[in-house]
């Protein structure tokens, strides 16, 4: 056991044990631990291998800074255990090995690989031969990394997103944080404080006396109302006040009238052969586990410091009775040759020019810097301060603030790289992601010479700890071997994410909600394959065989749900006048009760929507649009309307509305049996648009024909949608009514030759060339929305056109498949099914203008090979609509 | 993209919760010349600095008309669209 008799500000409850697994083994902790400590003080030292040389990794920061205790949590990788809050259970293992965390089979990387895998070695070794690409990339993907994702993804875990609004973010609840934080409480503002660690406090928390300052500070904090978040990540500093903040499974988006940065110091690691065994921490590292834990962190410690942070580290590990072996104060001893030295990546003993001293803990302490990352993402400049040795921010953006030492005011000057330039194997820059003094000096030699180049071929300052404990040192290395200055060199870009996060708090919740229809558990009691129709969930079909699904339309009756379908009520004195200015095709003189088709284009001519159009009264129009245009089209009309101040308005109906399609030699006498209005051929014309009332329902009806049988459309109020459509099936039975989904409709409607917008054109096409120039109306006068484009291509001829074609032998291209004449790609197809009511292969094509004629004989590629095909203008079946009027 | 807009309607909102249109555009009163149609339907000012756009507010379901900075993505100003005297 490595705990300490109790002291006093200790944050472990001993009362209250927590146990939990590592590696499946039971550990036992207390509440205030993370499970970093706990697992410390059960004598665990190697906490990770490191991304390229499996090198094993201890403890190095205790501030979830550096990557060095990344393990997997519950199923969750790469969770930083130094500032993870222990829980009872919880489950916890290593990551990025083979075989064992202390016996990793890839720690070969570092004994053969480690001094021939120079920065780039991957990208010029293994690119030949290019076949053996596969294999090496199964290979290489093993061995370097992180923590694995589960393959499965059978791990899930809910998500949220909130937005919050307060007047003051604080980031870093540090002593400068936290009195920040209170003042503008105090002053009456809202005020939250994010913090990365496993409690606010910051470097107090590694303090003896700071400790208790921090307990005081966060007790005024709570008391002035300010909320306190710990761990709490501010992943970003963005304009107008935005703090996106990862908080456990939940994204929280602040917006703040100030932010106040208060992300105090890093501590700087020292550059040395064997910087990165474990057992060398840094000072506050040691502190923490000494203060704040109650763990005797080791035996006996070499300190090697450049100021009175180690002198302290030195001081509370002697009375927490560890031997303080050696102090080395780089300010009075100038540059001695330093190697630590271990046994199985366990530090053991330090040289100091050549005196060995044994040492199962090494302090190394360089000059803190400023944890300047998040304002410097923000837009601030960064400087390097010669007096000081540190890097500060300075013009910060509007509303932003800085306080406490991430200002620059991080006590002593510093004393810089004492020790850099030791020549030596394995001296560590960037302990994320294994880079040596030596790959830096390498990378410079072959001409990455600039500190951004450097960074993206050797991926210093790349790994989880975003550069904060190697930036610093990286850009000392660049200014010892250039000659360079600081400044000269520069600081390399900061970008967000402040810290790696979860994809899964940027993915979030589906922003769409997904709908469904009000008959949408009728379908599925009826054997519905649900689809995705956009956010709509739709039958596809509902049985094995789709098109006997349409046969039976062509045979009986079926219902089609089509309830998706936009509808939008326009009405007004200038209703009319409105849609002719939208529309190609004119509106106002249209029949009050009949129906007329329409097809919505933008000025520059291209296709967007179409509909049908029904008069209801003189002032009011009932359009309904596609299933995915609904809102685009309401938008499109409003819009205008903003622009044009015309005297109508429109209700957007689409959710409040249920609609059936009711098709097939049997509709009208099935509409018989349920409504007492008259269904009769001349009652209720093919196009006209009737009020009436179907099961007791009062319903509009529209009689139209999009799949090619006697139909009527009806559309009702959305609560009474199981109602009607239980009524239709129980009175007509024995007319056989059937449930029909998408993918019959699709063949019914291919048969009669009906264009789907979106499926049978695209962004380019237009009236002429999707065949619908009888659309056209240019004598209206008002310029009509698309008229100048239309007209464009009218004049320039037609270059394409949108015609149905057979597949004579019988063969089904795919859609998308390639039109080819004289061996080169000259359209398209759009749509094709096979017909068993034709016992054809049908579908639409974009090809040359000049074969649009009927007969017109083109190529289609089927697997590889050119299939000839014909064209056939008009509708395949009933070309006459002799059914649809019927 | 990450700013709050102010409906004159519901008041600031995130910029999800609204639509951008884009630039206003001023749409020829009569037949335009190939030249003339081709820059009102594609081609677009893109200044830095305070741009007139066109907004939809996906609450209020209203069109609103509004000054924004390309650079600072500060919207500095929102009214909804009066008829031409």
């Amino acid at each position: 056991m490595t705990r300490l008799a109790p002291q006093a500000g200790e944050r472990i409850d001993r009362a209250q044990p927590l146990s939990f697994t590592f590696h499946g083994k039971p550990v036992q902790g207390f509440a205030g631990d993370t499970i970093g400590s706990a697992l410390y003080a059960s004598g665990q030292r190697v906490f990770s291998r490191s991304f390229k040389y499996h090198r094993p990794r201890g403890l190095v920061c205790c501030a979830g800074h550096c990557a060095n205790c990344q393990m997997t949590v519950d199923g969750i990788p790469s969770v930083r255990v130094c500032t993870t809050p222990l829980r009872e259970g919880a489950v916890v293992k290593g990551q990025n090995y083979v075989g064992s965390l202390e016996r990793d089979l890839m720690q070969v990387t570092d004994k053969l690989g480690g001094p021939f895998t120079p920065p780039g070695f991957y990208y010029k070794t293994f690119i030949r031969p290019r076949k053996l690409w596969p294999l090496y990339e199964k290979f290489l993907r093993g061995a370097a990394g992180l923590g694995p994702l589960d393959p499965d993804g059978s791990r899930q875990e809910r998500v949220d997103v909130e937005h919050r609004h307060v007047d003051v973010v604080v980031i870093g609840g540090g002593q400068a944080g936290l009195e920040a934080a209170i003042a503008a409480a105090q002053g009456g503002e809202s005020v939250v404080v994010i913090d990365e660690g496993y409690d606010v406090g910051g470097t107090l928390l590694a303090d003896r006396e700071g400790i208790g300052t921090a307990a005081e500070l966060r007790r005024h904090a709570v008391d002035a109302g300010v909320d306190l978040l710990a761990p709490a990540i501010a992943i970003g500093l963005f304009e107008q006040g935005l703090v996106p903040v990862a908080y456990g499974n939940l994204l929280l988006k602040y917006r703040a009238h100030r932010v106040i940065v208060a992300s105090g110091i890093v501590e700087q690691p020292l550059v040395f052969p064997g910087n990165d065994l474990v057992g060398v921490m840094l000072p506050d590292a040691a502190r923490r586990l000494v203060n704040g834990f109650s763990i005797k962190p080791a035996e006996r410690a070499v300190v090697l410091t450049v100021d009175d942070r180690g002198l302290r580290a030195a001081a509370d590990l002697e009375a927490a009775g560890v031997e303080i072996a050696r102090i080395v104060d780089f300010r009075t001893v100038g540059s001695p040759a330093i190697e630590a030295q271990g046994k199985g990546g366990k530090v053991t003993q330090v040289s100091i020019d050549g005196h060995h001293v044994k040492a199962d803990l090494v302090i190394m302490c360089g000059s803190p810097q400023p944890n300047y990352k998040l304002l410097a993402q923000a837009g601030a400049r960064v400087e390097y301060d010669e007096g000081r040795g540190v890097f500060v921010p300075t013009d910060l953006p509007a509303n932003v603030e800085a306080v406490g030492a991430v200002t620059g005011d991080v006590g002593e000057p510093a004393v810089p790289s004492p020790i850099l330039d030791h020549r030596g194997d394995k001296c560590f820059v960037c302990i994320c992601e294994d880079q040596t003094t030596k790959d830096l000096k390498y990378a410079i030699a072959e001409g990455f010479d600039s500190i951004e180049l450097s960074k993206r071929y050797t991926t210093v300052t790349m790994g989880p700890c975003q550069g904060r404990l190697c930036h610093t040192n990286s850009i000392r290395v660049y200014a010892k071997t250039t000659g360079l200055d600081e400044n000269t060199i520069g600081t390399t870009t900061a970008r967000p994410p402040y810290t790696p996060i979860s994809m899964g708090l940027l993915a979030g919740p589906p922003q769409e909600p997904r709908k469904r229809t009000s008959l949408h558990h009728r379908h599925k009691d009826m054997g519905g394959k649900m689809m995705w129709t956009g956010a709509w969930r739709r039958p596809h079909s509902y049985g094995p065989d789709p098109g006997a699904e349409a046969q039976h339309v062509h045979d009986a009756l079926g219902l089609i749900d089509v309830s998706t379908l936009g509808k939008i009520l326009v009405k007004g004195p200038d209703a009319g006048a409105f849609l002719d200015r939208v529309y190609p095709n004119r509106f106002s003189d249209l029949e009050v009760g009949r129906t007329r088709y329409g097809v919505l284009t933008g000025d520059a001519g291209r296709i967007m929507d179409d509909g049908v159009v029904a008069r209801l009264d003189d002032d009011t129009f009932y359009v309904s649009a596609t299933s995915t245009g609904a809102d685009g089209v309401y938008q499109w009309f409003t819009w205008w309307n903003a622009v044009w101040f015309m005297d109508v308005q429109f209700a957007n109906l689409t959710g409040a509305l249920a609609a059936i399609n009711v098709a097939g030699p049997n509709a009208r006498e099935a509409m018989q049996r349920v409504s007492e209005d008259d269904f009769s051929a001349e009652g209720f014309a093919y196009l006209d648009a009737k009020q009436l009332t179907v099961a007791g329902v009062p319903m509009l009806a529209l009689r139209i024909g999009f799949v090619g049988e006697l139909g009527y459309e009806l559309h009702f109020p959305s609560p009474f949608a199981e109602h009607v459509w239980d009524t239709i099936f129980e009175q007509a039975a024995d007319l056989d009514p059937k449930p029909f989904g998408l993918e019959p409709q699709r063949i019914l409607r291919l048969e009669k030759g009906h264009v789907i917008v979106s499926q049978d054109t695209d962004s380019e096409s237009n009236l002429h060339e999707a065949a619908m120039p009888w659309l056209v109306k240019n004598d209206k006068e008002f310029e009509w929305v698309g008229k100048w484009a239309t007209q464009q291509v009218a004049d320039r001829g037609l270059k394409w056109m949108l015609v149905g074609f057979e597949s004579p032998s019988g063969a089904i291209p795919v859609e998308g498949g390639q039109v080819v004449i004289d061996g080169v790609s000259s359209g398209r197809v759009t749509s094709v099914r096979r017909s068993s009511e034709l016992g054809k292969v049908i579908g639409l094509a974009i090809v040359p203008h000049e074969l649009a004629v009927d007969g017109g004989r083109f190529d289609v590629q089927v697997n590889g090979r050119p299939v000839p095909m014909t064209v056939h203008l008009g509708a395949f079946y009933d070309p006459a609509g002799e059914k649809v009027k019927s | 993209m990450s700013m709050l807009v102010t409906c004159p309607n519901c008041g600031p909102r995130e910029v999800q919760e609204l639509r951008c249109a884009g630039e206003t555009t001023k749409r020829p009163t009569s037949t335009p010349t190939v030249r003339e149609l081709n820059e009102y339907i594609y081609f677009r000012r893109n200044v830095w600095g305070t741009q007139r756009e066109w907004w939809f507010c996906r609450t209020c379901e209203d069109w609103f008309l509004a000054e924004r900075h390309t650079y600072t993505n500060v919207v500095e100003k929102t009214w909804h669209p009066e008829p031409a005297a």
